[in-house]
């Protein structure tokens, strides 16, 4: 194991991917002289040159578009849209012709690109620079939807997406970036699709994404102290879902609480909460809690920001409501 | 280099093949024969059948919504075809593209396209792609005088210009952006101009004179294969029917459409290929039958094929 950022696991994992792989590259806004917005293509334009590392103009939909007929023709991209809310710049790129390709031609194109791009609220951003913005993709066939709360998720999970044939949409948290983990160390490979539960308990199920895991799971210390055992589910991908380690999980607890970043208001939640009410009803002992942000844009004042990121005590209050 | 005479004939034919395709397909909309909607190229032949003359096995097209030319002249199976837009499952997509997404990346036709202006930065993919590979393939996209209005444009041929990517951009000026004349969609006359803002040739040429489209688009490709970067082709011309099947076209007279009529660009290039003692009329003639017969063949597949199996609806949206 090897002691090491979130920024640093991804960086890894596109360094061996490269090594491994020629026809991998990267392309976007200053991923290369300048390391990338957040530092994570750092050295990677001094180890595989100009060719494979491309600074780009301000030029989302040629990022994307170009990316898409690249992979068509049998390269394998990892463009980078720096921040998730550019997304809205080049969804077409992204959604009617990525996404789709495969569908319309019959099962005749295969589109392997891997779209790094990075979401969530908590460093002043605003309204156009904090969205977590997930359920668009989740919401589109053929899209796969990877979304890691830790350095070594991040790792094993960029190295699944980019040996993955499908258009991936692979969401990082800003946050995250500078947090600590342990990584395993040489080829590290996490398959997409499988959750992964972050702490075990049997009161009640938390499902959590990307920086709530996070939140999660100091909320389960907290009420451990309370004798109330939380266990933390992370989807990691949410599309495919592995609703089987959700079902599971809720059938041993009885009681469910989602909880995402992204505003509630048909966020991932819902989707997850439909599932467990479908096909886990019987397992219910409580009413399913959603919690994500208010139905407002991103606000930029700290005091406002930090009100509208769901924290540890929202989560520990829609936990106590439904035991 | 200069064409032999079996070459000439060839593109005489592969204008006629694109003509009896469209109208045949016009004919059966018409009767209801085949769902949804079809733009058609007929006038345009031209432009696909000049450019796509100088491409091999590495290049790469990208179409528009106004498809079906560019696959005939891409040289797309007119069978698998047909089929599609009948909806069939031994169409090029099973049935499930439709005329709008008739595609095969094998060919190097990475598809006809139901987004104006996508194909733009997706053939300027394609050709930073045969470049990274140095295989020494080009990329040409085909778009309208309508999508040189969009977003896709500009970021696609400035990033083309700056990468100096191997990449024709093709400008189909059929003088309408669906029913808005380019007289009032945009204040230029020639697209070509806009080249000036990306530092790369611009030249406008007469899109209904197959051997103008041919000769400019050779020096096109030439210039993208030596690494030279892309240029902008504009090829003047005009749909003879409207944007879709069915369009009254009360945005445009009769008159503008007689004028052009007379300047069919199958005509031209026969009274050319008669004139240069080429052929003879008795040639022409027994290639327009073999046409017919083709394309008879292709309605024919196209029936006889069957409809997708209801299980098809949800494969295919994934490699496994």
């Amino acid at each position: 194991m090897l002691e090491m950022t979130y920024a640093q696991a991804i960086n890894a994992a596109l360094r061996e991917e490269m090594r491994r792989d020629s026809t991998v590259y990267i392309l976007g806004e200053d991923v290369g002289v300048f390391g990338g917005c957040f530092g994570v293509t750092t050295g990677l334009l001094e180890e595989f040159g100009g060719q494979r590392v491309l600074d780009t103009p301000i030029s989302e939909t040629a990022i994307i578009g170009s990316a898409v007929g690249a992979a068509a023709a049998g390269l394998r991209p990892v463009p980078e849209i720096m921040f998730m809310d550019f997304m809205a710049v080049c969804l077409d790129e992204f959604f009617n012709q990525a996404a789709k390709m495969r569908y319309m031609f019959g099962g005749k194109a295969k589109v392997p690109v891997t779209l790094r791009t990075a979401c969530g609220a908590g460093v002043g951003a605003a309204a156009q620079h904090s969205q977590s913005l997930e359920a668009w993709f989740t919401h589109m066939p053929g899209v796969k939807v990877v979304m890691p709360s830790t350095p070594a998720d991040a790792k094993g999970l960029l190295v699944a997406s980019i040996r993955d044939d499908n258009p991936v949409i692979f969401i990082e948290h800003k946050v995250l970036y500078g947090l600590s983990g342990e990584v395993p160390e040489g080829e590290y490979v996490i398959p997409l699709g499988k959750a992964d539960i972050k702490r075990k308990g049997s009161d009640v199920t938390v499902v959590a994404t990307a920086m709530m895991v996070h939140k999660a799971l100091a909320a389960a210390q907290t009420l451990a102290g309370e004798g109330i055992e939380v266990e933390v589910v992370d989807p990691r991908t949410l599309s495919p879902l592995d609703k089987d380690t959700i079902l599971a999980s809720v059938a041993k607890t009885g009681r469910l609480v989602v909880v995402h970043e992204a505003v509630k208001n048909s966020g991932f939640g819902g989707e997850i909460a439909a599932i467990v009410a479908e096909e886990g009803f019987d397992y219910l002992d409580a009413p399913i809690m959603r919690i994500g942000a208010p139905f407002t844009p991103v606000p930029f004042s700290p005091p406002l920001e930090t009100a509208y990121i769901p924290d540890e005590n929202k989560i520990i209050a829609a936990i106590k409501e439904i035991l | 280099m200069a064409l032999t005479k079996e070459e000439m004939l060839a593109m005489y034919e592969k204008m006629l093949l694109i003509r009896e395709f469209e109208e045949t397909v016009a004919n059966v909309f018409s009767q209801g024969q085949i769902p949804g909607f079809v733009h058609l190229y007929v006038g345009e032949e031209a432009v696909a059948v000049g450019v796509c003359s100088n491409l091999g096995v590495k290049d790469y097209i990208a179409s528009t919504h106004r498809g079906h030319g560019h696959g005939i002249a891409r040289g797309a199976s007119v069978n698998k075809m047909m089929a599609e837009i009948f909806g069939k499952i031994d169409g090029y997509c099973k049935g499930k593209g439709g005329s709008m997404h008739i595609a095969d990346v094998e060919l190097g036709f990475l598809g006809a396209n139901g987004i104006v202006g996508a194909g733009l930065p997706l053939a300027t993919g394609a050709a930073f792609a045969n470049n990274y590979l140095k295989n020494n393939g080009v990329a040409v996209c085909f778009f309208g005088d309508g999508a040189s209005n969009r977003a896709t444009f500009h970021e696609a041929l400035n990033l083309a210009s700056i990468w100096k990517l191997p990449v024709v951009f093709v400008c189909e000026n059929n003088m309408y952006g669906i029913s808005m004349s380019q007289k009032v969609h945009q204040n230029i006359t020639d697209v070509s101009d806009r080249a000036t803002a990306y530092g790369i040739p611009g030249l406008t040429v007469d899109g209904n004179d197959l051997m103008a489209v041919y000769e400019a688009s050779a020096e096109a490709v030439k210039r993208a294969r030596a690494g030279e970067g892309p240029t902008l082709l504009e090829c003047k011309t005009y749909r003879h029917r409207g944007h879709f099947e069915g369009d009254a076209c009360v945005y445009r007279c009769e008159d503008e459409l007689n004028q052009w009529k007379k300047k069919c660009p199958i005509e031209r290039f026969a009274a050319r290929l008669l004139e240069m003692s080429l052929a003879e009329q008795d040639e022409l003639n027994v290639i327009k039958e073999q046409v017919k017969e083709q394309i008879k063949g292709a309605l024919e597949f196209a029936r006889q094929s069957p409809l997708p199996d209801v299980t098809e609806l949800t494969k295919d949206v994934y490699c496994d």
